[in-house]
């Protein structure tokens, strides 16, 4: 890199770092608290609730069949993530703008199983007022899918700048950065399904 | 291309040159699914329900681990990034198990 190139590259910090790289390290810091406290909330409530409609159980709501299908969806949207974020780095246009896709829908796919979820729920009588659990359940939930539209959206961002050919590979931590995003929101959900899920 | 963009561009090589191969990318992808296929076998297995949750907990960690370390690339960044993530992961655990114990074992152990 000449020294011109280095002067004006002021992303970089004496760390060795870009800032941007940093402050997003910082930010998923800042989330991992915020879904701390939901998963707290929701660990304190858990069989709590006086009045049905209960989770676990022979009338359990919960459809671990299905929710086993969308938690596969999203951690193969991980996947094509990483495989878009290599696309753009080696210059690949039209890998790039596959897996970006392909990320795309999987997590809209994903948001599809949550939305027949959370209606099915609804129709058997499980509602944020209903009891500590349909509280605590939806709002946990709810917040982590409010997360997972977000990437969707900026994943079509990208999508668009891919097309108009304004994502070359010097471009390629704006997508790890939108990676890094993404592959959070995929960890939280190993905890969510983890815990709300599989443990009775 | 201008100066800015070929610094940038230095250091999209750097990065890729440390990140791993698209082989791994679909290795770990694959990992991931096996080891999410025996949870949900575990879930199901009637002579595990004792052990099930000490058997998925591990599991879960695993995965998560694998997302954080191969995906997410702290393996391979700075370790400064990996001290920002683990400092605010243990407070968040802190701060659960710190709830749960709190209001879910106090109060009983007040009860006797």
């Amino acid at each position: 890199m000449s020294e011109h190139a280095a002067q004006i590259d002021r992303h970089y910090t004496t760390t060795g770092i870009d800032s941007r790289k940093l402050g997003f390290w910082v930010l998923i810091g800042s989330e991992s608290l915020f879904f701390g406290s939901l998963i707290a909330t929701y660990m304190v409530y858990r069989g709590q609730s006086t009045v049905g409609p209960f989770p676990h159980g022979p009338d359990g709501l919960l459809d671990i069949p299905l929710t086993s299908v969308s938690t596969f969806v999203l951690l193969m949207s991980s996947l094509a993530m990483v495989l878009a974020l290599h696309a753009v780095q080696v210059s690949n246009r039209r890998g790039a703008l596959i897996w970006l896709l392909a990320t795309a829908l999987l997590g809209a796919g994903f948001l599809g199983f949550q939305a027949y979820e959370f209606t099915h729920f609804w129709h058997e009588g499980l509602t944020l007022d209903r009891n500590l659990f349909g509280a605590s359940f939806f709002i946990l939930t709810g917040f982590h899918g409010a997360h997972v539209a977000v990437g969707v959206v900026w994943l079509l961002i990208l999508m668009t700048e891919a097309w108009r050919h304004r994502l070359p590979a010097s471009r390629a931590l704006s997508v790890e950065i939108a990676g890094l995003y993404w592959h959070f929101v995929d960890v939280v959900w190993i905890v969510i399904f983890t815990l709300i899920y599989l443990i009775e | 291309m201008d100066t800015h963009a070929h610094a940038s561009g230095n250091h999209a090589r750097e990065d890729h040159a440390r990140h791993p191969s698209p082989k791994v990318y679909v290795l770990i992808g694959l990992i991931l699914t096996i080891v999410t296929a025996v949870e949900i076998a575990v879930y199901y297995i009637d002579a595990l329900n004792d052990w099930s949750t000490a058997i998925i907990i591990p599991l879960s960690m695993s995965k998560f681990l694998l997302v954080v370390m191969f995906y997410m690339h702290l393996k391979f960044d700075n370790r400064l990034l990996t001290a920002v993530f683990a400092a605010c992961g243990v407070l968040a655990i802190a701060v659960i198990v710190s709830l749960v114990i709190l209001f879910k074992v106090l109060p009983y152990q007040a009860l006797g």
